[in-house]
Parts: structure tokens; C-alpha cells; sequence
């Protein structure tokens, strides 16, 4: 049976599943709920600074977008950070460390940029027996107008100053949690780094609108007839979540900085992908606030069996496997070609994949063959662009066959090379290395 | 005494009223929003799609249904009604599941199609609801044409024509317009009075002068018609009943199946309508298991389906033999009528003789079969009477039977177009009949306006 139990930076977890900070993890009354169905850890939901706790709005918190039959694609929330008293927090927070000493508790905090505050606030947490901390220097709305969350999180001078702070103010491990509202992650990553953090963990949400409401032309969530851009998570941004993940792991100057990999995760499959591209374990909360804290149990599950199936003894094997198969387009080998097939057996003739491909792509796929319905590859046609794959509803119907080398390829009329060539060699480069004498 | 089902001979009152409310309430009860939006999102919005190549009035099914999944139902059932403006109507009584939904790509794949009936039902009955009225007729052309028959044929003749800019009169020999929609559907599947709406619907346009109880042959003529007209469409159905050949037919409680239908479409207390306590019903297509399973429903103790070939050559589909089955129906096969035999004139059973094939020939076995029965139904087939037509100076040309029309839906008469089940090589379907309608209405103002320019 494969080992899930999680080790990052030295903190313990049974799965490598903890709940992101957020409002799953607001008060003791939920995240007991959560250790009992099964999580791993969790970030409590970011404290503030002591005095009068902030306030929400009173009216929708959240909007979202759906796919077919209404399933959530994307969650978009401006709820702001716990407005709850901080003592309030600390207490329960001591309390459920104390009764699952077992699960890993991470305080998520937020406080103006100042030194002092941050001073003030990180004994206080230490004193609660929790795991670590984890930075938020990501949330876009309502705080970040007052200097503090995706503010902070999007100048990496700021970054980099706070975390050196946390290291020299507890001894506590220091996650440090970052934006995705930026062009490049790298330079908020490097800066944690250099601050001296001890890991990083992305994305926190994205600037987003998910909807406009068509009788009162006002953005939703719409409170009294306005709205502002909320945070944006759950599955619809899992690949730009992933793509920053693996651009941290790959950066010579970041390689090896743990990553908590956060955006989207709903299943064990988007769990070890995260992992393969190099996060050292996973957070989660869309899933949880649209199906319950029970899909823990399928993610734990789920990750077993692969793990099992694929001979993976425990998660080190897998993560980061996926890393050095991130490159950048440049070194993607021209010479290898592959061709869309459809297997007629699995085929259920829709045609999307012929409309897709004769509308917008190569006509490379036939509607007709002989007077029947009939949807087949033209080979001659195809540049194996995936389209029609990614449009086929049934999967494992289309599939991209690579050409073996010396094959010859209908399209061109060459045989495939059996040689890697990518771009940086290419005569059509005018910018072509050419090879050392 | 006997009561309920078990009441002998034909009697009415079998049931209480609930049963009967019950019992003839909707067949496939409307989609609620939820429902319709949940069934669209499982449409994949194919390319070239087979639903809509099946349909007989070529309707843009996927576009339609994407337009429910959009929150847009007017607009979905523009579409619908640009093709079919009976389109409420085929929603409810076409045999899907031999068309649209028998090729839909999730049949092909899960076994389970988009309810597409079900769909097309839900956007029609928004705009029908609303009184949506979206089409306007064109600047008036000064033509008139006659067109005999309010069924579907004549109503989406009708309907086209008058969109055109052209006056039609509608002469329908019975009391009330519809056709079989009013007059020939299962109760179930028409509730609400929804025949008589939906043709309220389509001649809102305006310019379509409906006279009911204006028989051809009877009050008016083909030639007069001719005369008066620019043009002529006969939307005329089938007026005749196949005979059953079975000794002894006259007797009292054999009946058609087609006017016991009508009956009670038209009975406006199902307790007084009469049904036996064993009944026996003589025929394979949509009008026996409408027949059987409406009787059963009225109450009566045993109803069997005498068919005299196998099953898998009946014309009603899997689904209606199903629906049959699930109301306690009996279907027997290769079973033919010899004799009916009565008591006091009245039937009391009837005697039947199994069947075979020999080579491709139906043979008796000589094996017979006494069944008990107090009502006998014969829904062997519906013909088209020519002898209306006789009028006319020149004789409209016939094939088969029924009234010989081209591809456009023109007679061998200059003037006179025919679509519907009155027409040769038709499949006898609602749906059918609309496109006939529809397609010779085309015909038609292209003729009267060179080329469509009036």
C-alpha cells in the first residue's frame, strides 16, 4: 500500500490534502468537521490584526461560472479575512490542536506591513502550538485596498522584508503565500526566498468578474447595485495555478523552495498533477465548499490506488517528476509528428470533431464517407493539433498517434526524422543558433 | 352486483371520477425549467446532427435546444415554428422514439436519447403560453386560396400561406378544426383542450377564414373550388375504415377504433362513456393501442390486442407496444379475424384463426380461437375516399389508392395541390403532413407569384 502520509517543511500530515485558508477553516466548529472526514491539515482562515475584527458585506460574497447541468467551473468570493476576534481564533485554535495533535494546523496571517504589527502578532499565534504560518500575500480584494494581502504580495521588495521578519520573530516554519495577480510569479517567489522563507504556496485567487447582472448592468455579486472584482479559484483555474507552480520549481533560482500547490484541486488526479509538476503537497477549498468535506475520502483514495497501481512507495516519488519535462517552446522537438485517429468502435458520430476541424482548423476530418456517416482522420490534412480530441465528448475516442521515425508523413511528403530539432536550430529561425565549429 | 371493471357488457361508469382524471392526465407531463435545462445541457450540439435529419420537418433540433440551455425558450421555439408550426402539437404525438430520439447520438452511445419531444414541448408551450406570435404576414397579394381540411396538412398550408400575404378559407367538414389532433389522438396525449388551442395559435396570423361543417362532395365541389380560387390544397385525411372480412361484423359492439377515439376525445364526461368489460381490439398500428389502452383506462377488465402478424411487423412502435403492456394490454400475434359471434345481436366473442407465413404469404392455419368479448374494435387501417372528389370536371389522378402528388405537392390539377395522409407514399404521420402542408404552401406562392415575387 502506497505511503500518502506528507512531510513538508518538517510538518506532519497523515494525506497530503490540507483545506487552503479560506472559509471552510474559520472556526473550530468546521475544522473539526473537517479532521474528522479526513484532512490532512488545514490553514486556518487568515487573523488580523488585534482590535476590531474587520467587516464583511452583508449581502452575496460569492459568484460563480458553471458548465453543463450546472457544475461549478469557477468560485469568485470578496469575503475578507476571519471577521471574527483574533482571541476568539487563537483560542480555538489551541483547542483543536490539542484534540488532533495528529493533523497539521497552519495560521494564515495578515497584518499591516509594518513591523511592529507583525511582531505583535506572531507570539501570539506561536503560543497556540500551531504548525507554522503561512503569509497571505495573495488576497486581491478589500484588504489589498488597505495596503495589505495581493498589495504586499505583488511588490516583491514588500515580500521579501515581511517574510524576514516572520523568520525573525518565531521559530515557526514560514509558508509564504503567494498572488497570482502578477506578470511574472518568479520575482514574488525569488524575493520569499530571499527573505528567507521556508516554502511558498500558490495561486491564492485572481482578479475576477464573474457575471454581469443584464436587468441592472451591475457585476455580480452585485451588493445594492455595484459590485468590485472578487478572488477567483475552483477547477476553472487549475491550469494557470499549475503553470505557476512549475515555472517556481523549474526557476534555477527557486529550485527545490517547497510549493503548497493551491488552485482548483478537486480530485486525486488534480492532486498528483500539482505534485508531478512539483508541489509538495496540495490545498483545497472549492471542492470542499461545493461538495463537503467528504471528497477527502476520494482524493485519499484515489491517490492510494494510482500511487499502488503505478508502483509509486511514497509521495517523494512523484513529486516533482513532472519538472523537467516543463521546458519552454523553443526546445519542443519540430520533429515529432503525430496524427489524430478515431476509433470508430467508440465513435458515437456526433461530428463535432469534422465541424471543429472543417470550421476553424485543417479539414482533416471527413463528415461523410461513401454516403454514410462517417467521421476519419485525413492524414494528409492533419498537423495533429488535438483539437478534435479536446472536443470529442466520449474519452479515449480520438486519440494522437505519434509517427515512428522514417514514417513517412502524408501531410509533407517527408519521412519523420528520427532526429530532436527543435526551433533554436530551425532554418526558419533567423535568429538560428548555429552549431559550434 | 357487479361493479367497476366487472360490470358486463358495455357500460359506462366503471371507475370514480378520480381514476378517470388520473388515468387520462398527461402522458409525459411538461419538462419544468429545472428539468428542461438539466435534459438540454445533455444535448451535444452535433454537426449535421441525425435528430434533425430524422425529423421530418427538419427542424434545427440542436439549435433549438441549445437556445432552452441558454435561457432563451422564444427564440427556441422560433425555431421550431420556423419549420413547424404545429410544432406543440408534433411534440406531443410524434413517435420519437422511431425518429429524432432514435438517432440521437446518446441513444447511439448510453442508450438514452435527449428528450427532444419533451424539449420541443417545453419552448412551445413558453411561446404558446405567452401568446408569442412571431410571424407577420406579408403585404397582401390579392390571392385567395381554398384549402379543405383544418388537420395539420391543411393548417400548415394555411398558416404558410397566410404568412405569404395570401387569404385562405379552411373548409373542414366537421364542427371543430384539428383534424385527428382534435379528433384521432390518445386523450393522454393531447390534454387541455390543446388541439383546438394551437389551432387558435396558428390562425392568430390572421387571414385564414376557418368554415367548419363544409363537407367536399357534399356542400361545395373540387370545380367550384377551382373556379372561385387561385388555388386548391386538400388536406383531406382518411375518410374510409378498413372492413374486417370476419363473418358476422354488423353485429352491435364492434365498433371503429377511430370513432371511439373521437368519442372520446370529444366526451366531456369520461364516466358516461361506455366501454366493454372484455374487449377485444382487431388491428397492429398507433390506432389499436390507442384504442386498447384507452379502453383500459376506462375501465374495462381485460383488453387484448389481436394482431395477424408478428410482432415485429406492427406499426406501432416498441414504445407504444410498451406503453400497451404497462397498461395491462395483451397483445397476441398471428392471430386473424374470422367470425364474430353475437347473443341476442349483440357480440359476445369472437373467433379468430392463427396464422403463418407460407413463403411471403400470410396463411389460416386452420387453427382457431374463441376469445369472450363484449366490444370489438377494428383498427386494421384508415383508406382514402376518392368518391368526394368525383365533382370536378377533370379527375384528379390517384396512386395507390390515394391522390397522386410530385415532390412539391402538386396534383395532376393545374391548380390544386394535396398533402397529408389523403396523398400516395406518405407515412401517415402528424409530422408528416405539416411538412406536406407546409412544402406545397411554398409550392403554391411560388407558383401565384412567379418565382415568390408577388
Amino acid at each position: 500500500m502506497a505511503d500518502i502520509r506528507n512531510n513538508f517543511i518538517g510538518i506532519k500530515s497523515p494525506n497530503p490534502f490540507w483545506l487552503a485558508s479560506a472559509p471552510p477553516t474559520d472556526k473550530a466548529y468546521n475544522v473539526e468537521r473537517a479532521f474528522k472526514a479526513g484532512w490532512g491539515g488545514v490553514v486556518w482562515k487568515t487573523l488580523g490584526e488585534e482590535g476590531p475584527p474587520v467587516v464583511n458585506v452583508n449581502g452575496p460574497r460569492y459568484g460563480a461560472i458553471w458548465g453543463a447541468d450546472r457544475r461549478l467551473l469557477g468560485l469568485n468570493n470578496i469575503e475578507l479575512i476571519t471577521d471574527r476576534d483574533l482571541r476568539t481564533n487563537l483560542r480555538e485554535m489551541k483547542q483543536v490542536k490539542m484534540n488532533w495533535p495528529g493533523r497539521a494546523l497552519i495560521a494564515s496571517i495578515m497584518v499591516p506591513c509594518v513591523e511592529e504589527s507583525w511582531k505583535a502578532i506572531l507570539p501570539l499565534v506561536e503560543e497556540t502550538g500551531a504548525d507554522g504560518i503561512e503569509l497571505n500575500f495573495g488576497c486581491p480584494h478589500g484588504m489589498s485596498e488597505r495596503g495589505m494581502g495581493s498589495a504586499v504580495g505583488q511588490v516583491p521588495e514588500y515580500i521579501e522584508m515581511v517574510v524576514r521578519w516572520c523568520k525573525q520573530y518565531t521559530r515557526m516554519p514560514v509558508i509564504t503565500k503567494l498572488t497570482p495577480n502578477i506578470t511574472d510569479i518568479r520575482k514574488p517567489a525569488r524575493a520569499a526566498k530571499a527573505g528567507g522563507t521556508d516554502a511558498v504556496s500558490l495561486i491564492n485567487t485572481i482578479n475576477s468578474i464573474t457575471g454581469v447582472d443584464l436587468d441592472n448592468f451591475a457585476p455580480q455579486p452585485t451588493i445594492d447595485g455595484k459590485g468590485s472584482h472578487g478572488g477567483y479559484c475552483g477547477p476553472a483555474v487549475k491550469p494557470i495555478a499549475m503553470n505557476m507552480v512549475a515555472e517556481i520549481a523549474r526557476d534555477p533560482e527557486t529550485h527545490g523552495l517547497p510549493i503548497s500547490g493551491i488552485g482548483g484541486i478537486t480530485t486525486w488526479r488534480d492532486a498528483a498533477e500539482f505534485m508531478a509538476l512539483g508541489a509538495g503537497n496540495v490545498q483545497v477549498c472549492t471542492a470542499a465548499m461545493t461538495y463537503g468535506f467528504k471528497i477527502v475520502q476520494e482524493m485519499i483514495a484515489g491517490l492510494e490506488n494510482w500511487m499502488d497501481e503505478k508502483g509509486h512507495a511514497s509521495l517523494s516519488d512523484v513529486i516533482g517528476r513532472a519538472t523537467p519535462n516543463v521546458t519552454d517552446w523553443q526546445y519542443l522537438n519540430l520533429n515529432y509528428i503525430a496524427k489524430a485517429h478515431i476509433d470508430q468502435d467508440a465513435c458515437i458520430k456526433c461530428g463535432r470533431c469534422h465541424i471543429a476541424c472543417e470550421d476553424t482548423s485543417h479539414q482533416a476530418i471527413t463528415s461523410m464517407v461513401d454516403g454514410v456517416r462517417h467521421f476519419e482522420v485525413i492524414e494528409a490534412e492533419c498537423v495533429g493539433c488535438n483539437l478534435c480530441v479536446n472536443v470529442c465528448p466520449v474519452e479515449g475516442c480520438i486519440t494522437m498517434e505519434p509517427l515512428a521515425a522514417g514514417v513517412l508523413d502524408q501531410r509533407t511528403g517527408k519521412p519523420v526524422s528520427p532526429i530532436y530539432a527543435n526551433w533554436t536550430t530551425h532554418p526558419n529561425n533567423p535568429m538560428a543558433k548555429v552549431a559550434a565549429e | 352486483m357487479a361493479t367497476g371493471h366487472f360490470i358486463e357488457g358495455i357500460a359506462g361508469g366503471r371507475l370514480s371520477s378520480e381514476q378517470y382524471a388520473d388515468n387520462f392526465s398527461d402522458l409525459h407531463p411538461p419538462l419544468d425549467h429545472h428539468e428542461a435545462l438539466v435534459e438540454a445541457d445533455r444535448c451535444y450540439f452535433c454537426y449535421d446532427a441525425p435528430c434533425m435529419n430524422a425529423c421530418p420537418t427538419s427542424i434545427d433540433i440542436p439549435l433549438f435546444i441549445r437556445q432552452i440551455a441558454t435561457g432563451n425558450p422564444l427564440g427556441s421555439a422560433k425555431t421550431i415554428f420556423d419549420q413547424n408550426i404545429l410544432g406543440g402539437m408534433c411534440a406531443r404525438v410524434c413517435p420519437t422514439e422511431t425518429l429524432c430520439e432514435e438517432v440521437c447520438v446518446r441513444e447511439v452511445a448510453e442508450g438514452k436519447p435527449v428528450q427532444i419531444g419533451r424539449l420541443q414541448r417545453y419552448a412551445t408551450d413558453v411561446a404558446m403560453g405567452e401568446g408569442k406570435q412571431f410571424y407577420k404576414r406579408a403585404e397582401p397579394t390579392g390571392k385567395s386560396i381554398a384549402v379543405v381540411g383544418a388537420g395539420p396538412a391543411g393548417l400548415a398550408a394555411a398558416h404558410r400561406l397566410a404568412r405569404h400575404g395570401h387569404d385562405v378559407t379552411i373548409l373542414e367538414a366537421r364542427p371543430k378544426a384539428g383534424g385527428l389532433n382534435e379528433y384521432g389522438i390518445a386523450a393522454y396525449k393531447s390534454v387541455d383542450d390543446f388541439a383546438q388551442a394551437e389551432v387558435d395559435y396558428v390562425t392568430s396570423i390572421g387571414g385564414i377564414d376557418i368554415q367548419n361543417g363544409k363537407a367536399l362532395g357534399r356542400d361545395f365541389q373540387l370545380a367550384d373550388l377551382m373556379r372561385n380560387y387561385d388555388a386548391v390544397f386538400l388536406g383531406l385525411g382518411l375518410g374510409g375504415v378498413n372492413a374486417l372480412r370476419a363473418e358476422g361484423e354488423d353485429a352491435d359492439g364492434v365498433t371503429n377504433a377511430v370513432e371511439f377515439i373521437s368519442e372520446l376525445r370529444q366526451a366531456s364526461d369520461l364516466s358516461s362513456l361506455p366501454v366493454g368489460r372484455r374487449v377485444v381490439v382487431i388491428g397492429g398500428g398507433m390506432t389499436a393501442i390507442d384504442a386498447a389502452v384507452q379502453s383500459k383506462l376506462l375501465g374495462a377488465e381485460e383488453v387484448t390486442i389481436c394482431y395477424r402478424r408478428g410482432q415485429e411487423h406492427m406499426n406501432a412502435s416498441e414504445f407504444e407496444q410498451d406503453l400497451a403492456a404497462a397498461n395491462g394490454v395483451t397483445i397476441r400475434h398471428w392471430l386473424q379475424p374470422k367470425r364474430v359471434i353475437a347473443e341476442n345481436g349483440k357480440v359476445s366473442a369472437i373467433e379468430l384463426e392463427y396464422t403463418a407465413m407460407s413463403g411471403d404469404k400470410l396463411v389460416g392455419t386452420g387453427e382457431r380461437l374463441r376469445l369472450n368479448a363484449d366490444q370489438v374494435f377494428k383498427a386494421i387501417g384508415q383508406s382514402f375516399v376518392p368518391a368526394h372528389l368525383n365533382g370536378s370536371a377533370e379527375q384528379i389522378e390517384l396512386e395507390g389508392g390515394r391522390i397522386k402528388v410530385d415532390a412539391e405537392g402538386r396534383t395532376s390539377l393545374a391548380k390544386v395541390w394535396a398533402g397529408g395522409d389523403c396523398i400516395f407514399g406518405g407515412d401517415d404521420l402528424t409530422v408528416s403532413a405539416v411538412a406536406q402542408g407546409r412544402d406545397a404552401a411554398e409550392s403554391i406562392h411560388r407558383a401565384l407569384t412567379s418565382n415568390g415575387r408577388a
